[in-house]
């Protein structure tokens, strides 16, 4: 029973909130990383590119809620999450369209291209906040949890209570399906074929026929569709704020580089440490122990490794880490 | 030519002569930042007090009061003070009503504020820190210290018996002044503190925090947060986990958001935030009207702090700061004639006949110790999705 109950509090505090939060970093993180794979720049303006597409999104959800359509248990944001996909689409050609294809014709060095990306990203910063305001919106609707602490507490008469929301377990869901279709798409269509050509060696690809246009527009519209469903799963586990948003970029730069940038199962790998070292390492263990060992041994103390204001201070250590001893990353991404 | 040039200097003269002046009020209020939804609301509630006393044309002989704004921020002490420095030494401000948050309330006092000898009466920083703060006797505030916030919440838990909770604070000025002054008081009646961490606004996952807090135990879970910042985040993820049921809210998280995101989901939470069940109150909303919603927190410090400006000025019959200063505690404080809003120009009038008054305001004012007011707080019970007033401390 101790045991059991120690195991249900691990799962509930670290294991279902890390996974979770793990996935929506990984997504996020792979959109950073196809970008400098292909496009070979650090894209500041990804949070808001997230930003903007839940923006989207939500806007849909609202509209579809007062039609009174809705997906029974699921949230409706699911059934606006491709139109949101497809603003978002256009949202990046147009940028790519007036901005960067401008630099990418002068051959403008990667770091001109950073520069840019923090101007594009100050642009849709001010326009989300335009259109939907800075404040918080919540638009999370259908069934809230699979299993709640309380009705599981009553279910299993353990001390401790395990809940599992549906957009944690949406989050997963729709992570596995969109990475193994992302996975699919590079390594057996012509398409992605051409796209990972271009990334290795943009010459040879352009003497081999390949239209570069065509695989950044392909490269954009992928990152566009890549980002929405990264902030809408974020928006329905927690909430949509546009400054939150903007503060997601430092996590996923995290996991992107300690993954290695330009790698996307580096991306993956790199979005679930992080996500594990914030929770794991600041986790008490005072009651896990407490189940755990006899009571002449319990714990009087937390028996916490780091306390909570160090979190962000535990990722970026993993990154120098990573950096100083393997600056490619774990997956061997290009070194940055 | 000359002539006309002459006689406008020479009435200007005369006119400067005369003791009636318009006086000049520095408002430095957040008007930009996370508070910016505050503010305009809190900056209104001190011009009336002024257009008061202007309309009455009873202060030191007809002298009239015009606002200045300037924006502190919140959040950027640099930006705070040069914008109270702007206002005292380009436009000449006899007194601010300001700053607003703790953190930059104590930059521009000692930055600004000291340095030129001007009084500053904040309407709403309550870090305990600021009672100790080196001001010169020229620092008041018409809101109680977080120091006192932390007694009442000790009373408010060990009256419905909880006696060990966890405690997070929103990192900054505010939310850890508060978080150690309860936790002192909290500890020295007997409770327990399991836990008291800290949680940043504005990040993108708190399972962390709700992890070690929920680790730590506790019969309730203190936050000492905002309510659309951090805090929110905290409460959702502790409800989502089942790590929490009820909660304890400060004044920082008492808001119509907490009500809507969170409903019944926190019955039976407790909270508190300053109040007072003084007709002053009642009085105020009567004379506001529907120009300010008085709803708003920290409207009534705001008339009371710029009230009290002027009617020290009155009391030492000077707009020098130097010399109203001392006068500040005379006129909020028992003995005297009690003085509701609306009555500005009777106080007026009994401090020009040598009367002495005792100005109560909209808040009740008693100012104690350094310069702070005592502070009454209301106690706030959510029962079937709804703040309910069971009380006042």
């Amino acid at each position: 029973m101790d045991i059991l109950n120690a195991i249900v509090a691990l799962s509930n505090f670290v294991l279902i909130p890390a996974i979770a939060y793990g996935s929506q970093l990984a997504i996020g993180a792979l959109g950073v990383t196809l970008i400098y794979d292909i496009l070979r720049f650090s894209n500041f303006a990804h949070g808001d590119t997230m930003a903007f597409g839940t923006m989207v999104t939500i806007l849909f959800t609202w509209l579809f809620q007062s039609m009174g359509i809705t997906l029974g248990p699921l949230p409706t944001a699911l059934l606006a999450l491709p139109l949101g996909i497809a603003a978002t689409g256009l949202l990046v050609l147009g940028t790519d369209r007036m901005v960067y294809r401008f630099y990418r014709r002068q051959k403008a060095a990667p770091v001109v291209f950073v520069i840019v990306s923090i101007g594009v990203m100050f642009i849709m910063n001010g326009l989300v906040r335009f259109i939907i305001g800075p404040g918080d919106q919540r638009f999370a609707d259908g069934a809230r949890f699979i299993i709640s602490a309380r009705d599981f507490k009553a279910w299993s008469g353990l001390n401790e209570g395990l809940a599992l929301k549906t957009s944690q377990a949406i989050t997963v869901v729709v992570a596995v399906m969109v990475v193994a279709a992302l996975f699919w798409f590079l390594n057996r269509t012509r398409t992605g074929k051409s796209m990972r050509a271009y990334s290795d060696n943009e010459d040879l690809a352009l003497l081999s026929g390949i239209n570069p246009e065509r695989v950044v527009l392909v490269t954009w519209l992928i990152v566009a569709a890549l980002a929405t469903v990264a902030g809408v799963l974020y928006g329905l586990d927690k909430s949509f704020k546009p400054f939150t948003y903007f503060q997601l970029l430092l996590p996923i730069f995290a996991s992107a580089i300690v993954g290695g940038l330009g790698s996307p199962l580096g991306a993956i790998a790199g979005g679930f440490v992080i996500a594990f070292s914030e929770v794991l390492v600041t986790y008490p263990l005072k009651k896990i122990l407490g189940y755990l060992l006899p009571e002449s041994l319990e714990p009087n103390g937390l028996v916490q490794l780091l306390s909570t204001d160090y979190k962000f201070a535990v990722s970026f250590v993993i990154l120098v880490i990573v950096l100083l001893f393997r600056p490619t990353g774990l997956f061997r991404g290009k070194s940055v | 030519m000359k002539k006309l040039l002459m006689a406008t200097a020479a009435s200007a003269l005369l006119a400067g002569a005369a003791s009636a002046e318009e006086i000049k009020l520095g408002v430095i209020l957040g008007f930009t930042g996370p508070i910016e939804s505050l503010t305009p609301n809190m900056a209104a509630g001190a011009e009336l007090a002024m257009k008061e006393v202007s309309d009455s044309g009873k202060l030191l002989d007809g002298s009239t009061v015009a606002s200045v704004r300037a924006d502190s921020t919140c959040v950027d002490a640099g930006a705070a003070t040069a914008a109270a420095e702007r206002l005292i030494t380009s436009e000449g401000v006899k007194g601010i009503m300001g700053a607003d948050c703790s953190g930059v309330t104590g930059a521009v006092l000692a930055n600004a504020a000291v340095p030129n000898g001007i009084v500053m009466v904040s309407p709403s920083a309550t870090s305990p820190a600021l009672s100790d703060a080196e001001d010169n006797g020229l620092f008041f505030r018409t809101a109680p210290s977080d120091a006192r916030q932390g007694k009442v919440m000790t009373q408010v838990l060990l009256d419905q018996g909880v006696k060990s909770v966890a405690l997070t604070y929103t990192n900054n000025d505010y939310g850890k002044g508060l978080a150690d002054s309860f936790q002192k008081a909290f500890e020295a009646a007997g409770g327990e503190v399991t836990i008291s961490a800290a949680h940043e606004d504005g990040k993108a996952d708190y399972s962390a925090e709700v992890g070690a807090l929920a680790a730590a135990g506790g019969d309730r879970l203190v936050v000492a947060g905002y309510v659309d910042q951090g805090g929110n985040g905290i409460v959702r993820a502790a409800l989502d986990a089942g790590a929490f049921d009820t909660f304890h809210f400060p004044d920082g998280m008492i808001g119509a958001k907490l009500e809507e995101d969170f409903g019944s989901d926190i019955d039976g939470s407790t909270g508190q935030v300053p109040g007072t069940d003084s007709p002053g109150a009642a009085k105020f909303a009567e004379v506001v009207g529907d120009a300010i919603d008085v709803s708003s927190p920290y409207v009534g410090e705001s008339y009371d702090a710029a009230a009290l400006i002027m009617l020290a000025m009155q009391a030492a019959g000077s707009s020098d700061p130097s010399a109203y200063k001392d006068k500040m505690m005379e006129v909020a404080n028992a003995p005297g004639e009690p003085i509701y809003p609306g009555e500005l120009a009777k106080a007026l009038e009994i401090i020009a006949g040598g009367g002495d008054i005792d100005y109560v305001g909209a808040t009740a004012v008693e100012l104690i110790g350094p310069g702070e007011a005592a502070g009454g707080y209301r106690e706030i019970v959510f029962k079937g999705g709804k703040m309910e007033t069971v009380g006042y401390r």
